[in-house]
């Protein structure tokens, strides 16, 4: 498949603080490629530069064939971002910014309507509507609108889904899986490690280093040994006392249970035993799959 | 727990012209109680969340919090709660160690208590090295540790947390819980909201607000047997939402 992005060795660095430190990586056509990272690990220094909002001070970037730093002009015509921040005209109607991102594109609303008519359509009865006196989720619906408006070969998303509840960030999903059929290449940031699975490919970051990049399923496959799922009534102590247990290597809450590791992957009667003289009722003991999240904080504790 | 209200709500109203953003909630949190207050955009949890932190009056009904009314004493309400929101409630220029003392003062302790207890706080935190560094100089996940921390120095009977663990890495976002969980283990009341599912689960109660209403209200094993799903997420997708909002309501 064809390469939309290869970057190679991208770093930036702001006065002492590094904020990108030599990343690499691939982007193939109509991919969703999902970069999945606390904030602060590099997400949006990282979109700035693919936008050609921001200079890399190391590295080489093409996109689509075009040098971010040289082939800007030509760039900027392909690309539709979508910042973390809300940044369209709030002084202006729901219908205005949309006609004001055509024209600045060359284009209009009724040429690429195909393309936005599933997102649009839930906000076109408020088309009168200031845009800074819209809902949250209006707002996030108004923004994709306008950045894919002329119809861009790449789509660049920065936290869409941040601060908005399960259900709209599912929604939105389901959106950004229909683009797929017009061939759009799509990069989206999220803090939610949950998302993960709704991309192609992803791309974990932490403190400005890609800590691992690959299918979610392969990723999630990536984490070494064996690890356990303890359930027990009094959650607080399960979890205290599984980490003064000799034999634990790790133990992290996860929902209802407890994630743990052992040395040598060894889960016997002994931890039962142990568990029961501290008083905690009710364990349950299971051998899990790691979840993206667990190989997160896997890698997280070899960087 | 201990099965003693430190919150009672009944028939809370709240209207904004025609709006109703509350519609009649009705619930009790306990001491030393950790609950859970979900539900989506919109709902109306941030509303209840300021009428219970004596910000807003409530139209009609009854709210007490900490043994006062909110309609009566919201200013005793605010010295006997804690709050910590998203957003910093950290002075970004001033040090660690100055806003701690800040807030103490703010809340008028006494200044032997407060010099005690910061010193108490940054040793606990392992703060020291950061003292006297800038609130703007620290990492996000130590900011919110802080803030936290902050929140509960005057040792409120409960404290209220507004998403306070958006954007951390997942080993700060636990770590975050672990402190919540010794709080309440000293017998303050944790209020949160999150949109984190897995975190409702560490909840001992969780409510779900839809559209100004409270929808649901249990432990989250009983609520995942109520509604037959496997995790908190499940049961939030099956009733947070109507599945066809009506034509004209916002989005």
């Amino acid at each position: 498949m064809q390469k939309i992005i290869e970057a190679s060795g991208i770093s930036k660095k702001f006065g002492d603080t590094r904020a990108l430190m030599d990343i690499s990586f691939e982007v193939s056509e109509g991919e969703i490629f999902g970069f999945i990272g606390p904030d602060g690990a590099g997400k949006t220094t990282l979109f700035r530069i693919i936008t050609t909002l921001l200079l890399p001070d190391e590295g080489k970037m093409r996109i689509m064939g075009h040098d971010v730093v040289t082939g800007f002009i030509e760039l900027r015509k392909n690309i539709g971002y979508m910042p973390g921040r809300f940044s369209l005209y709030q002084d202006l109607s729901v219908e205005e910014n949309l006609n004001f991102y055509a024209t600045v594109f060359g284009t209009t609303v009724k040429e690429n309507y195909d393309l936005i008519s599933d997102i649009y359509s839930h906000i076109e009865p408020f088309k009168k509507r200031l845009a800074g006196r819209l809902s949250g989720g209006m707002k996030q619906k108004l923004a994709l609108s306008c950045a894919l408006i002329h119809k861009p070969a790449l789509l660049v998303l920065d936290e869409p889904t941040t601060g908005v509840d399960a259900v709209s960030r599912a929604e939105f999903w389901e959106m950004l899986k229909k683009l797929k059929q017009y061939n759009i290449t799509i990069i989206v940031s999220t803090p939610y490690m949950d998302e993960a699975m709704r991309c192609d490919k992803v791309a974990l970051i932490q403190n400005g280093q890609l800590l691992s990049i690959d299918q979610p399923q392969k990723l999630r496959q990536g984490f070494t040994g064996k690890l356990f799922s303890i359930k027990a009534s009094e959650k607080y102590r399960l979890i205290n006392a599984l980490r003064e247990y000799p034999e634990t290597v790790t133990a992290y809450a996860f929902g209802d249970s407890v994630h743990v590791t052992f040395k040598e992957d060894k889960c016997d009667k002994t931890i039962c035993e142990y568990l029961d003289n501290k008083g905690i009722t009710n364990v349950m003991i299971n051998e899990t799959e790691a979840g993206i999240e667990d190989r997160f904080l896997e890698l997280m504790k070899k960087v | 727990m201990s099965g003693i209200p430190v919150i009672t709500v009944k028939d809370l109203v709240k209207r904004f012209g025609k709006f109703v953003a509350n519609d009649h909630l009705s619930f009790e949190v306990y001491e030393g109680e950790i609950f859970g207050f979900l539900g989506a955009n919109g709902a109306g949890k941030t509303t209840a969340l300021r009428i219970l932190s004596g910000l807003s009056s409530p139209t009609s009904g009854e709210v007490i919090v900490a043994g006062y009314k909110a309609k009566k004493d919201p200013e005793k309400i605010k010295k006997n709660i804690g709050y910590m929101c998203q957003k910093f409630s950290l002075y970004e220029d001033l040090s660690t160690r100055e806003n701690i003392m800040l807030f103490g003062g703010i809340y008028g302790m006494s200044k032997d208590l407060i010099k005690k207890r910061t010193e108490d706080l940054l040793e606990k935190l392992n703060f020291l090295e950061y003292s006297d560094r800038m609130i703007s100089d620290l990492p996000l996940g130590l900011k919110q540790k802080l803030a936290f921390s902050v929140a509960i120095f005057h040792e409120p009977k409960i404290v209220f947390l507004d998403e306070p663990t958006g954007g951390v890495d997942p080993i700060t976002r636990r770590q975050f819980w672990e402190m919540i969980y010794e709080t309440a283990d000293r017998g303050i009341t944790v209020f949160v909201t999150t949109h984190y599912m897995d975190e409702a689960e560490y909840c001992d109660r969780i409510s779900i607000m839809s559209e100004g209403r409270i929808v649901a209200l249990d432990t989250p094993e009983e609520l995942k047997k109520q509604y037959d799903a496997g995790t908190v997420e499940d049961v939030f997708v099956k009733i947070a939402r109507p599945p066809n909002p009506p034509k004209g309501l916002p989005a």
